[in-house]
């Protein structure tokens, strides 16, 4: 009984982590907004499977280094740069999670769900990157501008949206909220753009927490807020979200629009950790006509902060200038991990070194067209899981049945693993999953055949059934090993829709070693145990 | 209760010399197609430039043909693809061509749909360019998982059983690829990365196949001290059996659900393991076998009772503890080998 309890015990936790699994729940979707045409946020909710492609319909590009025009000495390092490239530009794509991978040594894919202009996606991607060197607003020029700003958005009846609204102005009915627009009470509410922002640690750098990124963004791109920016000022985003406590924050700068020195004038970036004072350390070199420039704007800024732009994104935060540098200088990034300061060290060189890339494999796939695969998938699916449970209960009746609920169980936790472990279902993978089912059954053919072996053997029917488990396990064993060992094989040279196939067929024969030994096993002892009188088993 | 093949006992291996002449004829059947007509690559492995295209109305073959010879793409291949209003065009890149060339590609035939469906009455669902560079890899990619798939199976056979199972496993399903191979030839499939897929999927089935009746063998080598290897061969066959037409059916409907259902673009796949299933059955009786008979005639085993197998003439008296043995086994046609 105890066996029993514990077995039931653990597949019901098998079931319900894998319904968990597979629970619906909230993604972020970028998507074109259309009346501004820049990409924005939005929640759907869905099956937390990833879709491959070729079902949901996307763009999946190869791009290696062009070397038409001149051979490039160090390809990986090109690549590398160029990945970094097109990470900072990520959120332009209207896709949840593009993919930005390095391949081997020198190619890059890069993979966008749901995209649907091949002429866009190329374009933001083969963008020469930008890199600019441009001090930050020393003297708070923006920040004192603000009041201003908050009054001409007020003006234009743009409501806080930041901040709680204040006491003051609920007090106020509805009816004389308008009235008092202007009045001296409604000055004290929160600003609509200055509410939204935090003073950052140093000088022109605020923090907005993410989820206002957006109602700030659209803020700031208004023309009248626009023309209030004090001249020789620009706003610009950080790259990265940081979290500070439970929030995060996208930090927004206020830097010179005069650039203080530009990529082109890099010639070398390298990241080091210093032996010394175990510091990380980003070295890098400038050319003599970039280093007489540099050298004298450090000389006339030194203590102000300098903020690294790459494709109008200021990466981490902006350095402090300690003194004068001319050609060779270093950035400290202090207790840091040396993998910040190598990437650092590799935004700098992206924006010194355009590499110039080459699209060496291209496909687009129209989401009509994946969807039209998911619903002859399905279809197909269907129709032979029928298939397999006629044949299955036809031929070993209610044993048979046992399998085929075993085989719901299968499908559970086949796609329960698909999504845990993030893997991408394919068509092919689709394909896997329909032809792995009809595998499936083999080992409880395979057991059900030796019971009936045992059986004839004349042996008892509770020794029947166990040596029949013990004795199959033997053959099942080893031959799903076999068949993981050439999916893994697959897996390991396939690439895109390849790989999910094989991804899919060694989940599902995981998942059909649990279902067809584990689950039937137990289903077999409940049913021995309630009907201890049997003397023949349907099988 | 059902039981297909309960009880049977049939000489299996006595056809083995059919099987081979069988397998022959297949192979050199597949090899002269693939000699005459090769195999029919997808751009993914030769390079170029593939449009499927959806159009309001039925335009025809012949018409996208002539708007392509009209913007100079001659060498364009246009098939339709399902239904008579969705066409795929593919135009393979010409050794001459540049590298650069399949997004100029792209554009003609785009401008040649305008000449002959006219703008907005088609759709582009599907595009791929590759160049040449990239299919090449992936040809050498393709090869060298089937090759290392072997690789490890027989390592995986070796270590589970003994060397001389592996090698006829392993050679039983090098048959499967050959065959398949030669099917994917006579059929005109087109080898794209999924078809690749199918075959590896074969392999993996047919490895399987042969295991599960292998590991009858085993079982049965230890168990019934006295018999040969012949005879324990076509038992442990004989045994497996039922199981065999359960699996096979079983798959065989999904394989069948996916090539009736599952659209086109998994149609090639569902060809390949349709056949492969068949391939795969067919060779873990009358391929894998028969050879692990001669492996074990050419490098005799310790216990395996090879020689034994060959030698042994008179049926040797079944054991009592199993009712499914045969009484007797007509003596195999190979030729009489000494004893050791």
């Amino acid at each position: 009984m105890s066996t029993i309890r514990g077995r039931l015990i653990t597949i019901g936790i098998l079931m319900v982590i894998s319904i968990l699994a597979l629970i619906p729940r909230n993604v972020t979707q970028r998507v074109m907004d259309k009346a501004t045409g820049r990409m924005k946020d939005t929640t759907v909710r869905q099956v937390p499977i990833n879709l491959g492609l070729d079902l949901q319909g996307g763009i999946h590009l190869a791009l290696e280094v062009d070397e038409s025009k001149g051979p490039v000495p160090d390809c990986a390092d090109a690549i590398q740069r160029a990945q970094r490239v097109v990470r900072t530009r990520i959120d332009e794509f209207g896709t949840t999670e593009p993919v930005v991978q390095i391949q081997g040594r020198c190619r890059l894919i890069v993979e966008l769900a749901g995209e649907k202009d091949p002429a866009r996606a190329k374009s933001i991607i083969a963008r020469t990157a930008f890199l600019e060197f441009r001090i930050t607003d020393m003297k708070n020029l923006f920040q004192t501008t603000l009041p201003q700003i908050d009054a001409a958005l007020r003006r234009a009846g743009v409501k806080s949206r930041g901040a709680a609204p204040s006491a003051v102005s609920q007090l106020f009915g509805a009816d004389t909220s308008k009235a008092s627009r202007d009045s001296a009470a409604d000055a004290n509410a929160p600003g609509a753009l200055s509410s939204l922002l935090f003073q950052g640690q140093l000088a022109g750098e605020f923090l907005v927490p993410e989820e206002q990124g957006e109602v700030v963004d659209s803020l700031i791109q208004r023309p009248d807020v626009k023309q209030l920016i004090p001249r020789g000022i620009e706003l610009k985003w950080g790259a990265q979200v940081e979290s500070r406590g439970a929030k995060s924050y996208r930090a927004l700068y206020a830097v010179e629009s005069r650039p203080i020195i530009t990529g082109e004038e890099l010639q070398k970036a390298t990241a080091r950790r210093d032996q010394l004072t175990n510091q990380s350390v980003v070295e890098f070199v400038l050319s003599r006509r970039g280093g007489r420039k540099f050298g004298e704007e450090t000389a006339r800024h030194v203590g102000d902060y300098m903020a690294i732009i790459l494709d109008n994104r200021v990466q981490g935060q902006p350095p402090v200038i300690k003194s004068q540098i001319n050609t060779r200088g270093q950035i400290e990034l202090g207790s840091k991990p040396l993998q910040e300061a190598s990437d650092l060290a590799l935004v700098l060189r992206a924006g010194a070194l355009p590499a110039p890339l080459t699209i060496v494999d291209e496909q687009t796939i129209g989401p009509s067209l994946g969807a039209d695969s998911i619903n002859d998938g399905v279809r197909a699916g269907v129709v032979g899981v029928v298939l397999v449970i006629l044949i299955m209960i036809g031929y070993y009746r209610l044993s048979g049945a046992l399998a085929v609920a075993a085989l719901t169980l299968y499908c559970l936790f086949t796609l329960a693993g698909l999504s845990a472990f993030g893997f991408t279902l394919t068509l092919p993978g689709l394909a896997g999953f329909v032809l792995s089912i009809g595998i499936a059954v083999d080992a409880n053919v395979l057991i059900f055949e030796r019971i009936r072996e045992e059986l004839v053997h004349g042996k008892s029917l509770r020794l029947a059934v166990d040596d029949g488990f013990k004795h199959a396990m033997n053959a099942i064993v080893d031959s799903n090993v076999s068949t993981a060992l050439t999916a893994f094989i697959l897996y390991l040279v396939g690439t895109g829709p390849v790989k999910g196939f094989a991804i899919t067929l060694i989940i599902g024969i995981a998942a059909s070693m649990v279902s067809a030994i584990f689950v039937v096993k137990t289903f077999f002892l409940i049913w021995l145990q309630r009907r201890p009188a049997m003397t023949t088993l349907s099988v | 209760m059902i039981r297909l093949f309960a009880n049977a006992n049939y000489d299996f291996i006595k056809w083995a010399r059919w099987a081979y002449l069988i397998t022959a004829a297949i192979m050199v059947v597949g090899m002269g197609f693939l000699a005459t007509r090769g195999l029919n690559y997808s751009i993914e492995f030769t390079g170029g430039t593939l449009l499927q295209v959806e159009t309001k109305t039925a335009v025809g073959t012949g018409r996208i043909r002539q708007a392509l010879d009209g913007v100079g793409l001659r060498g364009a291949e246009i098939q339709t693809f399902g239904s008579d209003t969705s066409y795929v065009i593919r135009a393979r890149i010409s050794a001459a061509a540049g590298e650069g060339d399949t997004v100029a590609v792209a554009a003609a035939v785009g401008r040649a749909l305008d000449a002959s469906a006219g703008a907005g009455e088609y759709r582009v669902v599907r595009t791929q360019a590759v160049q040449p560079k990239v299919g090449k890899e992936l040809q050498g990619k393709a090869f060298l998982a089937i090759i290392l798939s072997f690789f490890v199976t027989l390592v995986y056979l070796a270590a589970r059983f003994e060397w001389r199972f592996g090698l006829a496993a392993v050679l039983a399903t090098a048959h499967d690829v050959l065959a398949t191979i030669a099917f994917i030839s006579v059929m005109h499939l087109e080898v794209s990365l999924i078809v690749v897929g199918a075959v590896l999927t074969v392999v993996g089935y047919s490895l399987n196949d042969t295991i599960i009746i292998f590991d009858r063998v085993r079982e049965n080598l230890h168990k019934y001290r006295r018999q040969n290897l012949y005879e324990i061969l076509n038992l442990s066959i004989n045994e497996t059996l039922p199981r065999s037409v359960l699996t096979h059916g079983t798959t065989i409907a999904t394989t069948l659900a996916l090539l009736l259902l599952a659209g086109e673009v998994i149609r090639p796949f569902a060809w390949v393991m349709s056949f492969g299933i068949f391939t795969g059955t067919f060779s873990s009786i009358y391929i894998a076998a028969p050879i692990l008979l001669l492996i074990e005639k050419r490098w005799p085993g310790e216990d395996a009772r090879g020689a034994r197998a060959l030698g042994a003439r008179a049926p040797t008296p079944a054991s009592p503890m199993a009712p499914a043995v045969p009484k007797s086994i007509p003596g195999p046609t190979a030729p009489r080998v000494p004893t050791r």
